[in-house]
């Protein structure tokens, strides 16, 4: 017969402060755990977001961002007349022949500059991503310095709420409406007329085209074409997989930064379980005793030990998850060493994160109470009771 | 001496508490160490950049290209030394985890930074070949290059696979200086654009040496009011504020890495807190006796305060010792910042750090064994 776990529950309970202050350690460590990943979830998330399945982007072949890319007025008209390419209700090619530049904002309270995308988008630039809804003022005209600005760059930086004008480019751009991108990449753009902002930066090539194809497989056949016209030194890509590849610098450096960092600190709490733990055995050493000598076994006395600690474990879980779910309402921004521009994402709190970090404080509690639960189990019977 | 015997025996009565805290503390202590030195390596290149040199970019960003023809007209403004072109090349060497910086610079570049180490025949064989190359010791070491290498570089920003005959090896002329680097001629990132019909004559930045540090501020004025109103305005900003304008992009990470690093005191403040919490109050009935037999409560609280102190500079200081170590160990195997030596700034808080914790965690079980009353302390029971 097992031992009741409101004996174990209640050991707890008597030493108040001690068991406190170990599971407020071991929180502490569950708390950098949970947002590290919550962290990484983001941007993946923010990310992956930005691409839509069926979008294709068309880059400069060996570049890895539009930043870096370029592609010709001639490249881009052969690109545009693709037979595969979707044609919208105007009966248009759903094509966006875009130009990316980065230029320097200055974040709210910020003492350096940011870099920031500006986006030069065709007509059909915003049917080409569902998710860019405008929620204040009215889409940029054609022909007009006009410019609308991603949800993280109106909240975040100066000169940017409606009406406001910046400058750049021997221009003053106003500033006509705000878009969300519902948390994607484009959250932290800038967006304007692809001509004006071309002739404005004295731009003779696009940066990228971004096309919808008519049907999602066409994408290895358009491939082939590509390979098989020597105009063309462009590669296509799905733009969801274009832009997640984009956040592998960071989520490795969020990963390894943050995984190297909790197994240290992990190794500082399992150390403070094990104290409690080692403790809680030494003053119990007369119980024990009184346990087995009724008649419970080696093997129960080690699973009531297990249990207080894995208990322990839970409790500072528990408090660290609560503590790291707050987290949601921060966001966090940085610059993407990849793109080399500002981006803007939240912490993302999804149930697998809830269960690894449950299950990773679980873990400290068992790594932590195991030994002390060992020496309960392996105390003889009259000794211990000898002890009392 | 009296009361130090009593602390000495006292801290290691549990023997395997005390060991266990140690190293908790030490394990602590270290962390805070690395962490402390790996925001101060991101500051590297701003400590190493030198106040006689500014750097001209656009106005725009980083990313957009300057005329190379600025340079005649920025040699002309009062105070300016010397003008350098640099072009930042972006290319992958075999694969992208590999990444180290290269630039395109003018010949003259090198003599804007007297603090890169030269020898002078490589110099010479490095400005005979076009394809030619220098690269930093740091980098050198880390791929195992050697003068006469041919290293190919697939390029991002600059399509195709460009190949580049290693001529020579720079060092720093100290250890704080940043060689991680590789430079090549400029002419022929110009020619080869102008071979493929691409834009020619630009440069990413211009570096900018100046004769007198006092005159920095006027004369980036007087060269950014001589494009203003250009198609290419210009920013014009001294070298450490541009290395600073790179920190600042990832303010974010550096602020978390700061607070993360003093999350791990927390953690070990709580286990320290603890080890001191349970130690007193086994040895209620002690101090209860201790007060009986004449001793005051300032030397109870002294003892518990002692033994803190104790733990904690036992921990603290093997915790330091290992983070010499530790730092040279994860510099050779991770090899991402260039720069990473613990200063003595960090040796001081790491140990500021164990004196708040045996501070902090002594407080509370000292003032209750103070407080106690002989009579509730013979009576109490562990």
């Amino acid at each position: 017969m097992a031992i009741p776990f409101s004996y174990v529950a209640r050991n707890l309970w008597t030493r108040r402060l001690t068991t406190a202050l170990t599971a407020g350690g071991l929180a502490l460590v569950v708390f950098v755990f949970a947002t590290v990943l919550m962290l990484d979830a983001g941007l993946k998330r923010t990310l992956v977001g930005t691409g839509e399945h069926d979008n294709v982007i068309a880059i400069r072949k060996g570049a890895e961002t539009e930043i870096q890319s370029g592609i010709t007025r001639i490249q881009a008209s052969v690109i545009e007349t693709h037979p595969a390419i979707a044609t919208g209700p105007d009966s248009r090619p759903l094509v966006s022949k875009e130009t990316v530049i980065l230029i320097s904002l200055r974040k709210i309270g910020a003492q350096k500059p940011s870099n920031i995308v500006i986006r030069g988008v065709s007509q059909a630039g915003a049917r080409l991503r569902p998710q860019v809804r405008m929620v204040a003022g009215r889409m940029f005209s054609p022909g007009a310095s006009e410019i609308i600005v991603g949800g993280a760059i109106a909240r975040g930086f100066e000169n940017t709420r409606i009406g406001d004008k910046l400058n750049f480019a021997q221009r003053d751009w106003t500033v006509v409406g705000s878009f969300d991108a519902g948390s994607s990449g484009f959250d932290s753009e800038i967006w304007g007329d692809v001509d004006q902002l071309m002739q404005a930066f004295r731009r003779t090539a696009f940066s990228s085209i971004v096309l919808r194809l008519a049907d999602a497989d066409r994408l290895d056949a358009m491939r082939a074409d590509f390979e098989a016209d020597p105009r063309l030194t462009n590669e296509l890509k799905r733009e969801r997989i274009f832009y997640s590849d984009q956040s592998r610098a960071l989520s490795t450096f969020i990963n390894v930064l943050g995984l190297t960092l909790t197994t240290v600190f992990s190794i500082g709490a399992m150390l403070g379980a094990m104290i409690t733990m080692y403790a809680a055995v030494s003053n119990r050493v007369g119980e024990i005793g009184t346990l087995r000598a009724l008649g419970f076994r080696r093997a129960n006395v080690l699973a009531a030990f297990l249990v207080e600690s894995l208990l322990l474990g839970l409790v500072g879980g528990v408090a660290g998850l609560a503590a790291a779910a707050l987290m949601q309402f921060a966001s966090f921004s940085t610059t993407n060493f990849q793109t080399f521009a500002d981006l803007s994402f939240r912490f993302v709190l999804t149930p697998q994160i809830a269960g690894e970090t449950l299950l990773f404080s679980l873990v400290m509690g068992l790594v932590g109470g195991f030994l002390p639960a060992l020496r309960a189990s392996r105390l003889e019977i009259v000794e211990a009771l000898r002890a009392a | 001496m009296f009361l130090l015997r009593l602390v000495l025996r006292n801290a290691f009565r549990h023997r395997l508490r005390t060991v266990l805290t140690v190293t908790g503390l030490a394990v602590a202590v270290l962390a805070y160490g690395m962490l402390q030195t790996v925001v101060n390596a991101w500051y590297a290149g701003a400590a190493a950049s030198s106040a006689t040199r500014l750097v001209t970019r656009s106005a725009i960003s980083l990313a957009v290209w300057l005329p190379a023809s600025y340079e005649t007209r920025i040699r002309g403004v009062d105070g300016v030394k010397r003008v350098a072109r640099s072009v930042w090349f972006g290319g992958i060497y075999q694969e992208p985890k590999n990444f180290f910086p290269q630039f395109a610079v003018s010949d003259n570049y090198l003599d804007l930074y007297p603090e890169f180490v030269l020898p002078e025949a490589e110099r010479a064989a490095w400005m005979r070949d076009r394809k030619g190359c220098l690269v930093g010791r740091q980098l050198a070491d880390k791929f195992g290059f050697k003068v006469g290498d041919v290293l190919p570089i697939r390029g991002t920003i600059f399509p195709g696979t460009w190949e580049f005959v290693i001529r020579g090896i720079f060092d720093g002329a100290d250890s704080s200086k940043v060689t991680s680097h590789m430079l090549f001629h400029w002419d022929y990132l110009n020619e080869t654009m102008r071979k493929q019909k691409r834009r020619t004559d630009f440069t990413g930045v211009y570096v900018v040496g100046i004769d007198d540090i006092d005159n920095a501020a006027s004369i980036a004025v007087a060269i950014d009011s001589e494009f203003r109103n250009s198609l290419a305005e210009t920013l014009t900003e001294s070298e450490q504020a541009f290395q600073l304008g790179f920190v600042a992009m990832s303010d974010q990470i550096i602020a978390a890495i700061r607070i993360v690093s003093y999350v791990v005191i927390l953690i070990i403040l709580a286990v320290m807190a603890n080890t001191m919490a349970m130690s007193a109050r086994e040895r209620t009935s002690e101090y209860a006796t201790l007060k009986a037999i004449g001793f005051g409560p300032r030397f109870l609280a002294l003892l518990i305060v002692g033994e803190s102190l104790l733990i904690c500079a036992l921990g603290g200081a093997l915790g330091m010792a290992l983070t010499l170590p530790a730092a040279a160990f994860f510099k050779k195997v991770a090899a991402i910042f260039p720069i990473f030596s613990v200063s003595s700034d960090t040796l001081l808080a790491q140990a500021a750090c164990a004196l708040a914790v045996a501070l902090a965690s002594a407080v509370v079980p000292a003032v209750r064994a103070a407080r106690v009353r002989i009579v509730d302390g013979l009576r109490a029971i562990a």
